[in-house]
């Protein structure tokens, strides 16, 4: 099998799919060209808290289910709480995931990040010092 | 038993009961060395030797043109290669092929450029096709080799053969076609269609894996690229995979004899299938429907990606294929797509189905059915589909 059965779990029961209206951030990454795009919408409350979120992705079974397990792992979760989560740990969390597809693992993370980062913007906030530098590119090496 | 829908014929497929029952005694019994003198060595011998007049008949050339191989990925190095070293020293160095051929022709092509060799891929249109008028204009006197492919294997569209081999014909230049799919599909002759050199497979027409053909026109004379022992004379060494060969002349001629009724019935699943299949809003058939091996169709289904697709085929128990980046390893997806012009999106997003000589109406209604809730669930989860 190409792939573990907690990541095909993932994938054909996918958690927090879908969109918040009117969301707190809301974060993009990757593109078509290399068959992924990851999109998440967090609602965060005054503890800083992500109560919470939801994605939608077009990709292939690893990066849907990387960004669902991702939801999973940062729901009910405070924002740097949330941030210290690495794609390591993604992966960990789906037992394993091939070579090929590690990339999918870093988008999830990014896509947070992502999100985060517009959800500081919007505050007046400088998201680099807390979010660090977004590599929307990360994916595609 | 598990529901098991077999639908990627193209990729390869399942070996006829008669072929296998052919082959069982050259693995058992007489499994001689056919270079050997002895009693089973020389049945060995014969019974490579009525292959090769089984795949003469089946191709219209003549047993002494057949050379075995290992596949039709050796046959299309063996052609490209071996014409372009042997010409190379008459001062022709330049090759056309065009940009969807299959790797084993596009790699080959790539690594003689390296090597210095000058290479056009001539271009397709959108729906597939390239032109006799695009291969004469692109010969120069340099060129020693054009080689396209008889039919494509994402999109089964056919090329003008019997054209392009008339004006290589005309030119001097020697003519190779990969005709893997299309044999068992269409009529291939290679007299009638004026190809010099031919690469074909056993795999892809119920035959065992392991074995193909390079068919090399009485006169033309390659550089060998696999030597040794001096087996096929003394053109592809190697002990012969007697069972293989056998295995390959019995599909052939199978395969030809039962072609008109396979492709009739295949013809009628098929325009069943595009039928049902065209009804998901945002679906599309990629590459020309006329003039396209009857098997294949590949659709695709805007806003979703291919490897999630055969995923979910695949828990419903449907072996197909995708020209999606995903399914290969790499992150591009797949050349024959973008060579049509199609988007990334439209690429990645591919969904091949090849149908077969064992493929059934209740396993087409079956995809029928089972389809369609998959591509809207993969919809619901996708951020390009904006309903």
């Amino acid at each position: 099998m190409l792939y573990t059965e907690k990541l095909m779990e993932h994938f054909t029961n996918p958690k927090n799919v879908g969109v918040i209206e009117n969301p707190d951030g809301f974060g993009e990454v990757g593109n078509a060209k290399c068959g992924d795009i990851m999109q998440m919408y967090i609602s965060v409350n005054d503890k800083e808290e992500i109560t919470d979120i939801k994605f939608k992705t077009f990709g292939c079974g690893a990066a849907i289910a990387t960004s669902s397990v991702a939801t999973t792992m940062v729901k009910g979760k405070t924002i740097r709480e949330a941030l210290k989560i690495t794609n390591k740990e993604v992966i960990e969390a789906l037992e394993e995931i091939p070579a090929v597809k590690v990339h999918c693992s870093v988008l999830a993370e990014q896509a947070l990040k992502s999100a985060v980062s517009d959800y500081y913007t919007k505050r007046g906030i400088d998201p680099t010092p807390i979010v660090g530098i977004i590599d929307e590119s990360a994916a595609h090496h | 038993m598990e529901k098991f829908v077999y639908l990627d014929n193209a990729a390869t497929t399942k070996i006829s009961e008669e072929v296998l029952k052919e082959m069982l005694p050259f693995l058992q019994e007489s499994y001689g060395n056919a270079s050997t003198i002895y009693s089973i060595g020389r049945e060995s011998r014969s019974a490579i030797e009525k292959a090769r007049k089984q795949i003469a008949t089946a191709i219209g050339c003549l047993p002494q043109e057949v050379f075995f191989t290992s596949g039709g990925t050796e046959s299309d190095n063996w052609a490209i290669q071996g014409t372009a070293r042997r010409l190379a020293r008459k001062g022709k160095n330049h090759i056309i092929t065009t940009n969807i051929e299959h790797h084993a022709v596009l790699h080959t092509c790539e690594m003689l450029e390296k090597q210095g060799f000058e290479v056009t891929y001539l271009k397709v249109d959108s729906e597939g096709f390239v032109s006799a008028k695009q291969v004469e204009e692109a010969i120069k006197d340099t060129t020693c080799l054009v080689t396209v492919m008889y039919a494509n294997n994402e999109i089964g569209t056919i090329q003008p053969i019997k054209d392009i081999g008339k004006i290589c014909r005309d030119k001097g230049v020697w003519f190779h076609t990969d005709a893997v799919q299309a044999l068992s599909n269409v009529n291939v002759n290679v007299v009638e269609q004026n190809i010099d050199l031919m690469s074909i497979s056993s795999h892809k027409i119920h035959g065992p894996k392991g074995v193909g053909v390079l068919y090399i026109k009485r006169g033309i004379v390659l550089d060998n690229i696999i030597t040794g022992g001096g087996q096929e004379r003394s053109k592809r060494s190697g002990t012969e995979n007697v069972s293989g060969i056998v295995g390959f002349g019995y599909a052939i001629t199978e395969a030809i004899r039962d072609m008109t009724e396979k492709v009739k019935n295949i013809n009628i699943l098929k325009n069943h299938l595009i039928e049902s299949v065209l009804k998901i809003p945002f679906s599309s058939i990629n590459g020309s429907l006329e003039n396209r091996l009857c098997f294949n169709i590949n659709f695709s289904f805007g806003s979703i990606e291919g490897e999630s697709l055969l995923l979910m085929l695949d828990l419903k128990g449907i072996c197909a294929s995708s020209g999606s980046a995903c399914t290969s390893g790499s992150l591009d997806p797949s050349h024959v797509l973008l060579a049509l012009g199609k988007s990334h999106e439209v690429a990645h997003g591919s969904l091949r189905i090849s149908l077969g000589k064992y493929t059934t109406k209740q396993e087409i209604d079956y995809l029928i059915e089972v389809l369609p809730p998959i591509v809207d669930r993969l919809r619901e989860i996708s951020p390009l589909w904006k309903n």
